[in-house]
């Protein structure tokens, strides 16, 4: 493999090194499996159905030229599904799976906050006291004089409770703009519980039962909503008051977080109930002694994917890369223990393990690996079980072979900007508000916001698409906040440090960085936390002065790199919140273009809200900014505005505070 | 926030912080945990403290938990290389400061009690005024509230000479403002500038030095925090409100004159939190984009003869300026300015020349619009110190003119004149009093410009109701005697035909929400009867005003359905109270204390209050710095019942009303009343026993307690019974 060839992979110099240094070690990986499988044409347009024996039937549109009316009419599954309702199907099966993985992540953290509640989780507490009172409060739950513990026994139930809910509505919905409540509802959207929309989902799509295409399309809303402010956001929630509300810190992300001369745990997945051990196991004073005893000067954790996210937020933890750098950190030769939990953890880990000492430790019942060590976390006994997975981790040290090589590349980057957090950082503690952000949205210093979130995905130049377009957006004064894998592209990149709004934002969204002390991009977060930006854009809602509802707002959201089903239910509960989304690398159902235009045009007209794809990282976001000068034109913002000089009349206008 | 103004901001705080905390241990080692300390007459304790925290500062141990508080808000240094977002946490830290500041100035206090003036003026040894006391923040309290002062400049420093400093004060004082003074730049303090360059500060010109170091900040902040609280009604602690509430009504910024210190950088952090910006005349960094103020937060390097409109222009604050053809300064804010001894070029009146103000009206063809007549000798023909008499009578004309509105123009001529730099006018009609200084003779003042003040302002204000107006100045005592004669008829007139006006004979009322950019629930109903509880308007003042203006803040209110004689409740009045308090307010009872009152703002006169033991009522006056028998004093009443709140058994009025008919007629008037202050005693006599008379109870007054017969109701009771004080016998007061 020439180095030449390389380039076109990744953009992350750390990321090229690594892969140079495979390719020279024979280790198996996902660029080079990638390059050896080119993914199927018809699958890729949604053009396969494979829910029946009686296929998998496949039906693509021609290729370079308009498909008769004949061919259209004979496009059709043995069954007779249209290509309409094949591609609607898959889509809907993607959100399916997106929504149930956050839906699950979700219940994990319901049911450990009930058992630390109720005293079965010792190792764990109740962190955020004032986020537990605030949710208690907002759902309707007795405070008085009751105990955190009494409180969060009945905020865990009823949290709890959501996810087997038959009717009704989520508790959640109540915290959209009233506007977006009544879309809901007049769509018949609004999510009854979370798995009931999962199974429904399942249901509708298997053979012989929904086959209309727009209703399938709106069923997905449901399902996607039922992710955003169902699964995702109680997960969110409860872990900001288990484990903290984020706050800024500095921490540092690539490959050369790994030390040379330490033992090297990666967590890496999604759940953070195990890192959160590991991260107070690691550091114990006897498991340092124990590593020293080993040889090794100290135990240095870091994090990959969305793991990495929620400790690096939390307690600064480094990050090591994301989610196409996870066999990559494995082949630098310096990892003891990769532990991983759920989701987007390659299978190919094993095989890339095998070639060196690495310990490839699978954590969760749900998601074991062949080829891997299972040491089963037990939140009853959560510190015991972090600590054995440390020591073997440890005694892995010695293990370690010759051929070792850390890329000498890492940036710093400023993390944790959860809402509580933008909502100080605006105003201080005594005028803590939405208030400068909307002032300068209105103003024009900030054009609009986007939220740039989502995977990497070998088939497009890894961290390209999202350095391209986040870049593109800064320098058209869009405030970017990013979650999961794109972050961390920006982290690398140095996007994430303050200094980087001079060099690379435009003039008006410098400015207000510089005045606020922030980076031109704010990492929010894991994906799960794709929650936080719903709550962020129904808080600038309800500031005031950028209409009534998400849609009437000036932003957008993009996932450049997206790879996963988590992704399709993320996009579909921003495009049914009201938002615009654009997503790029290939799209799911351009093999039925009337499915498309349902999900492109239509939903506009249904949710304010609309999907685009565009693998144009620079185009996509031209696409953006223009939705965004779009709503900033119906919102009459779109010209300087006069500064408004008040005598007393004017004042005795205004209302109370 | 600039990284160079939070990094030098939160250095700052830190500084000032350990300087309390020092402070804090010495005093406490030499007074003790439970000495007491405060600012002088205040019900707001330290009242930054109070309104931010909801803490009470009352003795030295007290700031242990102020203390506290500030380390806990306190944030690190900002980094140099990749620093944590700064914005918040230096306004926190200049929260802090604020804090600190406050116990800095209150142990000052305590450790020089002497250290600072009490009251309004400064005297030739002392300039510095410190702490606003409850009766200055009321009586001043009433201008912001009104707009006659749209808010206030805090000036730190020195300008670069002393004819620069008078000219940027000038400049604020003819824009309304009031200038706050504190701090020194090079040794250089601005309020010593002025009195260098021959200015007169003090609250009367709204030249306030609040103290030589930069923490006396907090007195002007202070001063802004009981704004909230005794006008807005808002609770001790409910910080947010407080702080928006700033932003939004008091138009107020800082203006750092010289080299900005961490402290300085430290206060005006603290300062924006308010939404009070920082316009400065060095070159520091500027924060442009907005959010916690209206408009910029720091903006810099602003030449000296810019300064003060660019500070108007970036708090958003709207002026009218007087246009007023005279050769002197004018403004509101000149009125309080003094002319007196050596400085007297000219004096009329006084007891010392007969002076006579008059306006009548006249048929449109005799009038000159703009016609201005001196008949006699002009200043500039009298020697410096010389005594002249005067009359000014105003003739105007018009189609909307009636003849109940020549009182209202008449009244203007006081404050019109007065708003003249190096004019002094006191009193009305037939006691009015005009001094006129050298300076202003220096600047080229003559008589007649009186003429040109009063066609060119009475104009601008009553259009609507006259449309030509001309003056004649008389100074030759035979003329003067003349028109005094026929203005007296004319008095005559008048007095008997408002004494003549009754609530019942009256179909309309008028509403007044001048306070409603204070206190946005607060809404008055005046009646012929029942003047407006801050004393200024009658019902014949908003009538004019409705006719000027009738969507503005008077407007007429057809009293409708009698729904309660007695109490005084109408429909039309429960209406409109109703709508124009926002649907605070669904009624209230005109002539009671006990049921549903009228609501109050934080501007009354007086408060009455029920003394159910002596089965009467009391009131006091806002001068009256005492304790009562309803066990406040009349400071902590105003921050209890003002805010647009009808607090039974408390009700906010004028001086006036306690001798006007419908006075508390609900539980029985006048006769109820068994206690009020001395001064206050002194100051109504004449009417009260006027009135007192037509009861039937003629020696009323000598029946009432004061402060020197007691200041509890156990006190006053023995006393009370002793003169068979009529409310004894009256019907139960909580029914």
């Amino acid at each position: 493999m020439s180095p030449g060839k390389n380039e076109i992979k990744s953009i992350d110099p750390a990321t090229l090194e690594m892969i140079e240094k495979a390719a020279q070690e024979g280790v198996p990986n996902a660029f080079e499996r990638a390059e050896r499988i080119s993914p199927c044409p018809i699958g890729a347009d949604g053009n396969c159905c494979s829910i029946c024996a009686m296929g998998p039937c496949r039906v693509p549109l021609p290729r370079a030229r308009e498909e008769t009316p004949e061919e259209k009419k004979r496009r059709r599954g043995v069954c007779g599904a249209t290509a309409e309702t094949i591609a609607a199907r898959n889509f809907v099966r993607k959100i399916a799976a997106g929504t149930a993985s956050h839906g699950d992540h979700g219940r994990v953290m319901a049911k450990l906050f009930l058992d630390i509640a109720e005293g079965k989780a010792p190792g764990y507490q109740i962190k955020d006291e004032q986020k537990l009172l605030s949710l208690a409060l907002d759902l309707g739950v007795k405070i008085g004089d009751r105990s955190n513990e009494e409180i969060a026994v009945d905020l865990g139930k009823l949290l709890v409770n959501e996810f087997g809910k038959q009717e009704g509505e989520l508790l959640f919905l109540k915290r959209a703009p009233l506007k977006r409540q009544e879309i809901w509802r007049k769509w018949g959207i609004a999510p009854r519980g979370i798995d009931i929309e999962v199974a429904e989902a399942m249901h509708r799509t298997h053979m012989g039962t929904d086959q209309e295409y727009h209703d399938l399309l709106n069923f997905g809303s449901k399902v996607g909503l039922a992710d955003g402010w169902g699964g995702s956001m109680i997960g969110t929630e409860i872990q900001d008051i288990i484990f903290g509300t984020p706050a800024p810190l500095l921490s540092q992300i690539n490959l050369g977080v790994l030390k040379e001369d330490e033992v090297n745990i990666i967590i890496h997945g999604h759940e953070p109930q195990l890192a959160e051990m590991l991260a107070v196991a690691s550091q114990e004073p006897e498991m340092i002694a124990y590593a020293k005893s080993k040889g090794a000067k100290g135990i240095n954790l870091a994090g990959m994917c969305c793991t990495a996210n929620e400790m690096l937020m939390r307690h600064g933890v480094p990050i090591a890369g994301n989610f196409l750098q996870q066999e990559l950190a494995i082949v630098t030769g310096a990892v003891e223990a990769m532990v991983v939990d759920v989701q987007c953890i390659m299978q190919g880990l094993a095989d890339t393990a095998n070639c060196y000492h690495t310990k490839v430790i699978t954590t969760d019942a749900r998601a074991k690996i062949q080829g891997a060590v299972h040491m089963q976390f037990d939140e009853h006994h959560a510190i015991e079980s972090a600590r054995a997975i440390v020591r073997a981790a440890v005694d892995n040290f010695v293990n370690r072979g010759s051929n070792v090589r850390i890329p000498n590349h890492k940036a710093d980057m400023i993390a944790g900007f959860s809402h509580e957090t933008i909502n100080y950082l605006l105003g201080g503690m005594f005028r803590a508000s939405y208030r400068p952000l909307n002032d300068n949205i209105i103003n024009g210093r900030i054009r609009g916001v986007a939220g740039v979130v989502g995977c990497n995905n070998p088939r497009t130049i890894h961290d390209q698409g999202n350095l391209l377009m986040v870049k593109e957006l800064i320098k058209n004064d869009v405030l970017v906040l990013q979650t999961g894998c794109m972050a961390m592209a920006s982290g690398k990149a140095g996007l994430m440090v303050p200094e980087a709004a001079a060099e690379f934002a435009g003039p008006g969204l410098a400015s207000v960085c510089e005045a606020v002390g922030i980076p031109p991009v704010l990492h929010v977060g894991a994906c799960i936390d794709n929650s936080r930006l719903l709550i962020a854009a129904t808080a600038m809602v309800k500031d005031g002065g950028l209409g009534d509802d998400i849609s009437d707002l000036p932003v957008a959201g993009a996932a450049p790199e997206w790879m996963s089903e988590k992704a399709i239910a993320i996009g579909q509960y921003f495009v049914s919140s009201g938002v615009f989304t654009v997503f790029g690398t290939t799209w799911p159902t351009v093999g039925s273009k009337e499915a498309t235009e349902f999900l492109f045009k239509d939903m506009e007209q249904m949710y304010g809200g609309m999907w685009a794809f565009e693998p144009d990282p620079v185009k996509a976001a031209h696409m953006m900014i223009d939705h965004i000068d779009k709503k900033r034109k119906a919102l009459g913002i779109d010209k300087a505005r006069e500064r408004v000089l008040y005598d007393m009349a004017m004042r005795r206008e205004l209302e109370a505070v | 926030m600039s990284k160079i103004i939070a990094s030098a901001a939160i250095r700052g705080a830190h500084k000032i912080v350990a300087r309390a905390e020092n402070k804090w241990r010495e005093a406490i080692d030499k007074w003790g945990a439970n000495e007491p300390v405060g600012f002088p007459n205040t019900a707001y304790y330290l009242p930054i403290i109070y309104g931010i925290l909801g803490m009470k500062v009352e003795k030295l141990g007290d700031m242990e938990a102020v203390l506290k508080r500030c380390q806990a808000i306190l944030p690190p240094p900002v980094k140099e290389l990749h620093p944590l977002p700064y914005l918040a946490p230096a306004l926190d830290a200049g929260m802090a400061t604020f804090f600190a500041e406050e116990l800095i100035e209150a142990i000052r206090y305590l450790e020089q009690p002497n250290f600072y003036l009490r009251g309004e003026d400064i005297t030739e040894g002392n300039i510095w005024l410190g702490a606003a006391d409850d009766i200055i923040l009321r009586k001043r309290g009433i201008e912001f509230v009104d707009g006659t002062a749209p808010g206030f400049a805090a000036i730190l420093g020195a300008a670069p000479t002393p004819e620069m400093a008078a000219k940027i004060a000038q400049e604020l004082q003819q824009k309304n403002l009031y200038v706050f003074m504190a701090a020194d730049y090079n040794g250089k303090r601005f309020a010593e500038q002025l009195i260098e360059a021959g200015v007169q500060v003090g609250w009367p010109t709204r030249l306030v030095p609040f103290g030589p170091d930069v923490s006396a900040t907090v007195f002007a902040m202070g001063f802004a925090t009981r704004a909230a609280m005794s006008f807005g009604g808002i609770e001790p602690g409910d910080y947010r409100k407080i702080l928006i509430y700033n932003k939004d009504r008091v138009f107020a910024f800082a203006m750092p004159l010289g080299y900005v210190t961490d402290e300085w950088y430290a206060n005006g952090a603290g300062a924006i939190n308010w939404g009070f910006p920082v316009i400065a005349d060095t070159p520091i960094p500027e924060v442009l984009p907005t959010g916690i103020c209206t408009y910029e937060h720091v903006v810099s390097n602003i030449p000296h003869d810019k300064i003060v409109a660019k500070a108007v222009e970036v708090r958003g604050l709207k002026v009218s300026m007087a246009e007023v053809p005279v050769p002197v300064a004018y403004g509101a804010a000149f009125e309080g300015e003094r002319v007196r001894g050596e400085d007297i070029y000219l004096e009329c009146g006084g007891g010392r020349t007969h002076m006579v103000e008059w306006v009548t009206s006249k048929r449109m063809d005799e009038i000159e619009d703009g016609k201005i007549e001196l008949i006699g000798p002009e200043i500039s023909d009298v020697q410096p110190g010389s005594r002249l008499p005067l009359a000014i009578a105003v003739e105007v004309a018009g189609r909307e003119m009636q003849p109940d509105y020549e009182p209202i123009l008449e009244r203007q001529i006081h404050h019109l004149i007065n708003y003249a730099q190096g004019a002094m006018h006191i009193g009305q009609r037939d006691i009015a009093w005009l001094r006129v200084s050298k300076g202003a003779f220096g600047k080229g003042f003559r008589l007649h410009h009186i003429g040109a003040i009063l066609h060119a302002k009475l104009h601008q204000d009553f259009s609507r109701i006259f449309d030509k107006i001309q003056i004649k100045l008389y100074t030759k005592d035979e003329d003067v005697l003349k028109v005094t004669e026929a203005a007296r008829a004319a008095y005559r007139v008048r007095d008997v035909r408002i004494e003549g006006m009754t609530d019942e004979t009256t179909d309309i009322f008028y509403s007044c929400t001048l306070c409603q950019s204070f206190a946005p629930s607060h809404v008055c109903v005046i009646s012929p009867e029942r003047t407006g509880l801050c004393g200024s308007y009658n019902w014949m003042d908003c009538k004019a005003a409705s006719e000027i203006s009738p969507t503005g803040a008077n407007q007429a209110v057809p009293k409708g359905e009698v729904l309660d004689a007695q109490y005084g409740r109408w429909k039309g009045v429960d209406d409109f109270v109703f709508k124009a308090s926002r649907s605070k307010v669904d009624h209230y009872y005109f002539y009671s204390i006990v049921n549903d009152p009228m609501t109050t703002c934080g501007c009354c006169e007086c408060i009455a209050a029920v003394l159910p033991m002596c089965n009467g009522v009391m009131t006091v006056n806002r001068e009256h710095t005492g304790e009562t028998p309803c066990g406040m004093k009349f400071t902590t009443l105003a921050g209890t019942i003002g805010g647009g709140l009808s607090t039974p058994g408390f009700v906010g009025h004028s001086k006036y009303y306690v001798c006007q008919r419908k006075f508390l007629m609900g539980e029985g008037g006048l006769l109820r009343l068994v206690w009020m202050p001395k001064t206050l005693k002194e100051e109504i006599g004449d009417r009260f026993r006027q009135r007192a008379a037509e009861l039937g109870v003629p020696d009323l007054l000598d029946r009432i307690a004061d402060e020197t017969i007691g200041v509890t109701e156990e006190a006053i009771l023995p006393f009370l019974t002793e003169k068979e004080h009529p409310a004894l016998n009256l019907p139960p007061i909580l029914g």
